[in-house]
């Protein structure tokens, strides 16, 4: 029997209008500022600003604060809202060589071009908590040092390839193709697994990337370069026939590099893996790296054995919007279906019941 | 001056005028533009989305690397002159401003003073903060020094 139920408003209502209370929380404390959240949890807004999708530091925060700090709940608010805008056009791709540097790493040179630049980094600290986070005690404004000149700054992997050891770009203009608009076909193109991979979970990714370091799919990588700043974005503008910048958008890149490959005419060299995140985020970025170079089996005659190998699994599962949608669907109510399942249980139990009956007769 | 030039030279202009802050745009724009011709709306302010692109490995084939919300304007003086304009982020106010300061920079009576009074203080404010950012960054670079061991 199908009974259909209503009901439930007044408790959704008063639910929200609970939530809407404890997100506030105490009264007397000051609410948050979207300055103070873009300010002081940048890089909670960064992370949303990444899995979300969408560019746009104020509406990030915005997410954060509705959200009371739930990333994914954040990111899933962020990608609802950038479905509702109309898309203009492209940019121009993005020149990270011509990066505003913030921060850039290299841990297989020791003296590249451009130096070492720790930028403003969580690394060699202590990891003990420190107690003026309790306080708001004042802040000594940042050291600042004369640059000798305009230092440029290659990409750690344009100057390794002086001597050929290392995989090339190969430049093209070719049209990427685009995962919020046509469904992902496998095996996939590199652009999509990449695309894929900018918005996908750090979570998921960074264990994909740890299980190729533990042996689950054949890498033995190095960071080529880690760099973190500002890069210009442009746009053609058919009404000017020229492009113009829009302004600029903070990324992380990162270079692995990775076991040869041999055999080829060139050669053995180096292979790479890339990653690029939108805001400072260089575990992600590196986690990236890690699983495209991992997903590049089959370009280097690799066995694909391991998960972080099988793009049907990491691309699948790599976004943290379905993910959570299909994982936390399960506590809607399963009224009917859950009833059909005993219903057939208890079909079951009887005809069992039946038959044991009726072999007990004839004995 | 030659049509190269003149693009050049407003996109020059768009470009700096981008990537200004909000507010120093609304400080220069309020201070000179008075008494400057009308802008008529042609289209928007409208917010909408470009999807943005980075390159496979940093210099190879363009990938999608996610959206970046965007708003664009475009405005007509009443002599004609069509200004266009589209920033980062959802500023209504900074695209009207930018397009319509645009569409001024064509009339020979305004094009030196919005070059003076608004593109130049915009560069000189992108050059102090790309320089102050760069400095900062600078003095956390690493001074690797060798440990000289031995007899020689």
């Amino acid at each position: 029997m199908y009974v259909a139920v209503k009901g439930g408003e007044a408790a959704i209502a008063n639910a929200h209008r609970l939530l809407a209370d404890r997100r506030r929380g105490d009264r007397d404390v000051p609410a948050l500022t979207l300055e103070q959240i873009t300010g002081q949890l940048a890089l909670a807004v960064d992370r949303v600003m990444a899995e979300g999708s969408l560019y746009d530091p104020d509406l990030a925060a915005m997410a954060v604060r509705q959200s009371r700090g739930d990333m994914i709940e954040a990111i899933f608010l962020l990608r609802a809202y950038r479905t509702t805008l109309a898309r203009f056009g492209n940019s121009r791709p993005i020149d990270t060589a011509k990066m505003r540097i913030e921060r850039r790493v290299s841990a297989t040179y020791k003296d590249i071009p451009g130096g070492q630049l720790l930028g403003p980094t969580f690394d060699y600290t202590h990891r003990l908590i420190d107690p003026a986070m309790a306080g708001d005690a004042p802040v000594d404004e940042p050291l600042r040092r004369a640059r000798e000149d305009e230092r440029r700054a290659p990409r750690v992997t344009d100057i390794l390839n002086d001597e050929g050891l290392i995989e090339r770009d190969v430049l093209s203009d070719e049209e990427p193709g685009d995962l919020t608009r046509d469904p992902t076909a496998f095996p996939a193109d590199r652009d999509v697994r990449l695309q894929a991979l900018a918005r996908g979970d750090e979570g998921f990714l960074l264990s994909l990337g740890y299980s190729t370091q533990r042996g689950y799919g054949r890498t033995h990588p190095f960071v080529g370069e880690i760099r973190i700043g500002l890069v210009d974005v442009e746009i053609d503008v058919p009404e000017l026939g020229f492009a113009v910048s829009l302004g600029s958008v903070r990324v992380t890149e990162c270079q692995m590099v990775s076991q040869f490959t041999g055999g080829s005419e060139e050669g053995a060299k180096f292979t790479r893996g890339y990653g690029l995140v939108f805001g400072q985020s260089e575990r992600k970025a590196m986690a990236m790296s890690l699983v495209d170079r991992a997903l590049r089996a089959d370009e280097f005659d690799e066995q694909r054995l391991a998960p972080a190998q099988d793009e049907e699994f990491v691309l699948a599962h790599c976004d943290n919007v379905q993910a959570t949608g299909f994982v936390e669907h399960l506590k809607l109510p399963h009224y009917v279906d859950f009833q059909a399942e005993l219903d057939l249980l208890r079909t079951l139990n009887t005809a069992k019941a039946t038959n044991d009956e009726m072999r007990e007769a004839a004995e | 001056m030659t049509a190269e030039t003149a693009n050049a030279r407003r996109k020059r202009a768009l470009d700096a005028m981008a990537s200004m802050p909000a507010s120093l745009l609304h400080e220069l724009y309020n201070q000179n533009t008075a008494g400057a011709p009308g802008a008529i709306a042609v289209r928007g302010p409208e917010i909408g989305a470009i999807m943005l692109r980075g390159r496979i490995g940093g210099g190879g084939a363009p990938f999608n690397l996610g959206e970046a919300s965007v708003t664009r304007a475009t405005v007509r003086l009443e002599s004609g002159e069509l200004g266009h304009s589209i920033v980062l982020g959802r500023d209504a106010d900074k695209a009207r401003m930018v397009a319509h300061l645009d569409a001024l920079r064509q009339l020979p009576d305004w094009v030196a003073r919005v070059e003076k009074s608004i593109v130049e203080p915009a560069l000189q404010h992108a050059r102090d903060q790309a320089a102050i950012q760069a400095e900062e960054t600078e003095a956390t670079r690493v001074d690797f020094f060798t440990m000289v061991r031995g007899e020689d």
